[in-house]
């Protein structure tokens, strides 16, 4: 494990500068993690509960629907630069709901761009969206084998 | 109504806290976190222990990327109750197309109009 590496990201650095704080941040931390995660969630239920009841979607695609929305205002608010004061303030709060797998493909989307619309913005979308994908997909793929050959 | 309102934002907030629990105590990075929460949720959904989790508390388990690992796994479980073996393959993205459609598209699209900050 690499743990000492130097990370330039400056939401890493703020998460580090945080740890080495002293520990009445602690609970400063978790509450705010709680609290901005619990929200965005409520979102994700007012935006699905919505969206069943004007279009009459099933419960499958309301979630969809919430997903959409979500990953839709993430976007914006990295692009107008909003979402890293948000990202700063709410740490895993704002990183661990659907808004942190956005985040994490359109700000270095924006920040690569300059390196070209191929490998910069194309490529960089999928810097940490990539891994992810990787091992969800994988791990839900090898449970789909199991249950297609021992349990279905 | 409100019930269901209060479930989700608490467990959904503790989900988040859990997170902030392993950045404060391990030197984990987000992108390491977010690996983590989705293997989790598949697992969790596999050992069907996140479909009543998600029954109680709604958006509040499904929006985390814990979620995300339940969408995948019931999405593969379905398909491959739907036609066999191949759905092991199919069902996964198909289940979370949406969301990561949305992230591709409005990803390319910021990051196509808007310029970088300065942080």
């Amino acid at each position: 494990m690499n743990r000492q590496r130097v990370h330039t990201d400056p939401e890493y650095y703020s998460k580090m500068t945080d740890r080495f704080s002293p520990p009445s941040k602690f609970g400063k931390c978790l509450l705010r993690a709680f609290w901005v995660g619990g929200v965005i969630c409520l979102l994700g239920q007012g935006i699905a509960d919505g969206g069943a009841a004007l279009f009459k979607l099933s419960s499958r695609d309301a979630s969809s629907l919430a997903s959409i929305v979500l990953v839709f205002i993430t976007a914006l608010l990295t692009g107008v630069g909003v979402f890293d004061k948000i990202g700063r303030y709410a740490g895993a709060g704002s990183f661990v709901p659907i808004t942190g797998f956005a985040n994490a493909m359109v700000s270095p989307a924006l920040e690569y761009r300059r390196e070209g619309l191929v490998l910069g913005l194309g490529a960089k979308l999928f810097t940490i969206a990539g891994p992810v994908l990787v091992y969800g997909v994988s791990a839900s793929v090898i449970y789909g084998i199991i249950y297609a050959l021992f349990v279905h | 109504m409100l019930w269901m309102y209060l479930k989700v934002f608490v467990v959904g907030g503790l989900i988040c806290m859990a997170g902030e629990l392993l950045v404060l105590l391990t030197k984990l990075t987000p992108a390491r976190i977010l690996v983590c929460y989705i293997i989790a949720g598949v697992v969790l959904s596999a050992a069907g222990l996140y479909g009543p989790l998600a029954e109680f508390a709604g958006a509040g388990a499904t929006v985390p990327l814990t979620g995300f690992g339940h969408a995948l796994c019931q999405g593969v479980k379905f398909s491959v109750q739907e036609s066999g073996f191949i759905g092991a393959f199919t069902g996964g993205l198909a289940a979370t197309a949406g969301g990561i459609a949305a992230a591709v598209f409005f990803g390319a699209l910021v990051g196509l109009i808007f310029k970088p900050h300065s942080k």
